[in-house]
């Protein structure tokens, strides 16, 4: 039934809508792909029983006609999703077997649609990282290779395991979470297609927060379409999030194949850093040329304060998961480590439990917050924070929306950047900005490299206009045609 | 700023991870390494900007003072690395 794992979301939700296959039928090729490609170490958590018996149930209300948007489609959930009853562990040892007593509230929207679940897909820990390699778990592999190599390659982070899913076909599509990059950059380094909304369009009640002025929930999928059809089901106003905008969502999927003429598109010249190399380069004229024939005015834009984005929120970030991260305690839930007194309990168990990254960014944000330092580092990265946000309003009076590259490489081998914090960090210089800014992102595969990678184009919109991106979006597809896939070595 | 190893160590203590000894020094040469990179956001013109903490410019629903979940012990305690009855067990803080 490997036919069936290869379709789009669409196609599939039409082939049940047409009765040419159940979802228990659909389902089941699903578990049995994601079973023989444990090499890839992308489920952390497979639910194959859950899976089976969500499917029964959706063919049910099917035949009863009381089908939802997703019904009978098989995802993938980010590991940092809490499922009620289903093992959550954000992909740290502190969380232990942590099994939440409720759901979180984008998965709930999608099994109110009728969406079954798969299982728990792995990721950098607490979303902490740009190449899954801070996983608990260990790596993801990339189902990407280069062209003649076996090296193992990165799906990039921390939505690792959602990019590789959808790209190795284990899953329809996968919920994901991006807070300065984690949708997008995954997406480029797998092929696929990924959206981070605008901040407050999905609720992050019960998502495991790691910093939560920038966290945001979105999609990766294999078209643009199915993104749109995901974003749909997973957004909507929530009174558990007080931050969840209190916003209508637009039927985003009619926005995919509208016509793309008129509109103004930005290119920030401050992205062509120094050292990008010659091909992304080459893409993103590509890509330009593209919008270009599809009708679109290219204007040339400045956004002066990029440079300081990736620092500014190496202070943000930072200091939002170190408060995060205080309940971590060993007392009610999770890994307890004992010490001879409570202080110690608490040492013991929270040097156990995270990670060497984890445990880095909390001492940074617990430096930058601490007597002395708050007026230097973290309210100095909030002044540059709404001078980055200013940049956007200044470019939104010229442009309805802005072209760039989504990372500046293409998927790098395991270990290759794991002995600089800062070298790793550098992934996200194009991505992190529209955290800061509060902005709607995607990115979108647009092509090879010479070594057979994909690499993606990043389209930035205005807040609450993922609309257009859609639209710009579907034309980039169209025009990319991008039929790709990974050769199967799993 | 450089941060060296006794500033590792009163920040860990703060944040309430043990980091052992032999681990301050290379922390405080990766730390300082980070923070080294920040230092460009001093280049960064700022007077007179309102520090930005939130992307969104509603202010903060209120909504009404009435239970809306609770009363249910064994869904609280259900991951809890001990329990007793129907409470945590902590270690004891007071003699």
């Amino acid at each position: 039934m490997s036919a069936l794992t290869s379709l789009t979301l669409k196609a599939a939700l039409d082939g049940l809508a047409d009765k040419s296959f159940s979802s228990k039928e659909l389902t089941q090729a699903h578990v049995e792909a994601v079973a023989n490609a444990r090499a890839l170490n992308a489920y952390v958590l497979e639910t194959p029983e859950r899976a089976i018996a969500m499917a029964e149930a959706s063919d049910a209300r099917r035949a009863r006609g009381e089908a939802g948007a997703l019904d009978g489609a098989p995802l993938g959930i980010k590991d940092l999703f809490c499922t009620e009853g289903v093992r959550s562990t954000a992909c740290s040892k502190i969380l232990g077997d942590f099994a939440p007593t409720y759901e979180s509230t984008v998965t709930a929207n999608l099994w109110r649609e009728g969406a079954v679940m798969l299982g728990k897909l792995n990721m950098d820990e607490f979303a902490m990282g740009s190449s899954n390699e801070t996983s608990a778990f260990g790596p993801v592999i990339n189902p990407w290779r280069r062209t003649g190599g076996d090296a193992q390659l990165t799906p990039g982070g921390s939505s690792g395991g959602s990019a590789t899913s959808v790209a190795a076909e284990l899953c329809l599509g996968a919920t994901a979470t991006d807070t300065g990059g984690s949708i997008r950059q995954p997406a480029a380094f797998t092929g696929t297609v990924g959206i981070k909304p605008t901040y407050g369009r999905c609720s992050r009640w019960g998502v495991v927060a790691f910093a939560s002025s920038l966290d945001q929930a979105g999609p990766i999928a294999r078209t643009v379409e199915d993104a749109a059809i995901l974003l749909k089901a997973m957004a909507g106003h929530d009174p558990k999030d007080s931050t969840s905008l209190p916003v209508e969502t637009p039927d985003f999927p009619s926005f995919v194949g509208r016509s793309v003429k008129g509109l103004r598109v930005g290119v920030p010249k401050e992205y062509r850093v120094d050292g990008m190399p010659p091909e992304i380069e080459a893409l993103w004229e590509q890509g330009i040329a593209w919008l270009k024939e599809a009708g679109c005015e290219i204007v040339e834009v400045s956004l002066p304060h990029t440079k300081y984005a990736l620092p500014a929120y190496y202070i943000v970030a930072p200091a939002e998961a170190s408060s995060n991260l205080a309940r971590y305690d060993g007392m009610r839930y999770g890994l307890r480590v004992d010490g001879a007194n409570l202080t110690e309990t608490y040492e013991r168990t929270r040097a156990e439990g995270f990670g060497e990254e984890v445990k880095r960014r909390i001492l940074i944000g617990t430096y930058v917050l601490s007597a002395g330092y708050y007026d230097a580092y973290y309210l100095k990265a909030q002044k540059v924070r709404r001078k980055i946000a200013d940049d956007f309003d200044q470019a939104w009076l010229k442009v309805d929306a802005l072209l760039t590259p989504t990372a500046p490489s293409a998927a790098f081998g395991l270990g290759e950047n794991s002995d600089d914090p800062v070298a790793m960090y550098l992934n996200d210089i194009f991505t992190v900005t529209v955290n800061l800014a509060g902005l709607p992102g995607m990115s979108i595969p647009a092509g090879l490299d010479a070594n057979g990678l994909p690499l993606g184009l990043q389209l930035i919109g205005k807040a609450l206009d993922e609309g257009t991106l859609f639209s710009l979006g579907g034309a980039l597809e169209k025009a990319a045609a991008f039929k790709a896939k990974p050769a199967k070595w799993w | 700023m450089a941060i060296d190893a006794a500033t590792v160590r009163k920040v860990a203590r703060l944040a309430r991870i043990a980091e052992p000894e032999d681990r301050l020094e290379p922390l405080a040469r990766e730390l300082s390494g980070i923070m080294a990179w920040i230092e460009q956001l001093n280049e960064v013109d700022t007077d007179g900007v309102e520090p930005m903490a939130s992307t969104e410019a509603v202010t903060l629903p209120l909504r009404d003072d009435v239970v809306t979940d609770g009363g249910d012990p064994e869904k609280v305690l259900s991951n809890a690395p001990r329990r007793s009855g129907d409470f945590f067990v902590a270690p004891k803080v007071v003699e």
